[in-house]
């Protein structure tokens, strides 16, 4: 799909569904789409029914204030994939979890959780998956600290 | 207590010294010809231990010979990057094999943590933290040559082994090891109960 496509089907893709709002789109031909944590839910919901069949990938970005949970769509129709992202606050991550509407999100939620330290609200089994269970922390937070970690002397 | 170190027991105390000696060479001789392996391979040094194997660097020339179970191996050959949550299940299956046993610690991620010594939260920073490792072979990965080369020393040390507890034969050595290093080294974290690690549970 080339970019002018893609920037077509986003256009396509937020008139369609007012709640999504454009974020981004580079000449490599990936969409990125926003959506309020709020409305995450039923926007996928949407874009499935869209032709969006196919999860990737869940993922998090530690901004500081902010957590940004990151979601690769695919659709196989379409040929096309696109990001699909919402930010939550730091002080109280969680969001809606995707699982009812790709069974994929499983597990990808759980290293999103494992690792970030975000909820997922209505996942069936949100544990720990990467770390040992009686882990304490969220690893891959910028402030993370473990006592016995040994810092790069380098290290920003 | 195994059969073979009370009949080493019993020759000492028939004041047989040279009766034991002969009885080692042969003891540590045939043992030194048939290191069996257990192939920890936890990562990507696995790869250069599965190629060891195989026809064009032939382990099985040198009598070791990979197999799957804990129960039928001498060697533990780990060889790979280390994780904390994989660290019980190694020293699970460390526990399981058989006396006498060794461990080769196979590629810098086995010996010191490697790439990941530095800011890491998962992966264990050396495996002589919970192992007690007899020969080290650096490399990322280290070639099967290497390898090899690692059983042949690790041979060398079987041969300093006597059934006598506590004795060992002062043997010259390819590669000398530091002053005052003991031939076995201390279990840093010994089972506490005699069933733990053991059968199947």
């Amino acid at each position: 799909m080339t970019s002018d496509e893609m920037l077509e089907l986003i256009g396509r893709i937020s008139a369609q569904h007012p709640r999504l709002y454009p974020l981004f789109s580079h000449e490599f031909g990936d969409a990125v789409v926003g959506v309020e944590p709020a409305e995450l839910l039923e926007t996928a919901v949407d874009l499935r029914e869209a032709g969006f069949d196919r999860l990737l990938m869940v993922t998090a970005v530690d901004r500081g204030e902010k957590f940004v949970v990151v979601y690769r769509l695919q659709s196989r129709a379409l040929t096309a994939a696109i990001f699909l992202k919402t930010q939550v606050p730091r002080s109280d991550p969680h969001v809606a979890s995707l699982f009812g509407v790709w069974p994929a999100a499983n597990w990808q939620e759980r290293e999103v959780f494992d690792l970030f330290g975000i909820g997922f609200d209505g996942h069936p089994d949100l544990r720990r998956i990467l770390m040992p269970d009686e882990f304490e922390g969220y690893p891959l937070r910028r402030d993370f600290e473990m006592p016995g970690m040994i810092r790069r002397p380098d290290y920003i | 207590m195994a059969l073979v170190d009370r009949i080493g027991e019993g020759l000492e105390r028939l004041g047989g010294g040279v009766i034991l000696t002969s009885v080692d060479a042969l003891v540590d001789w045939s043992r030194g010809q048939s290191l069996w392996a257990f192939p920890m391979g936890t990562a990507c040094c696995a790869m250069e231990l599965i190629a060891a194997s195989f026809s064009k660097f032939d382990f099985d020339r040198l009598g070791t010979f990979p197999r799957p179970d804990p129960r039928h191996t001498d060697v533990m050959i780990l060889a790979g990057t280390i994780t904390e949550k994989m660290k019980p299940a190694v020293r699970r299956l460390y526990d399981q094999m058989p006396e006498p046993k060794w461990v080769v610690a196979m590629g810098n991620c086995t010996i010191s943590g490697g790439i990941f010594y530095y800011d890491t939260y998962s992966v264990v920073r050396g495996a002589d933290e919970f192992l007690p490792v007899d020969v080290y072979i650096s490399g990322c990965p280290p070639r099967p040559e290497a390898l090899q080369d690692g059983i042949l020393q690790l041979r060398e040390l079987v041969a300093m082994e006597s059934l006598a507890p506590g004795k060992e034969h002062p043997r010259e050595l390819a590669l000398p090891r530091p002053e005052g290093a003991r031939y076995r080294r201390e279990d840093p974290a010994p089972p506490q109960t005699a069933d733990e690690g053991g059968d199947d549970q």
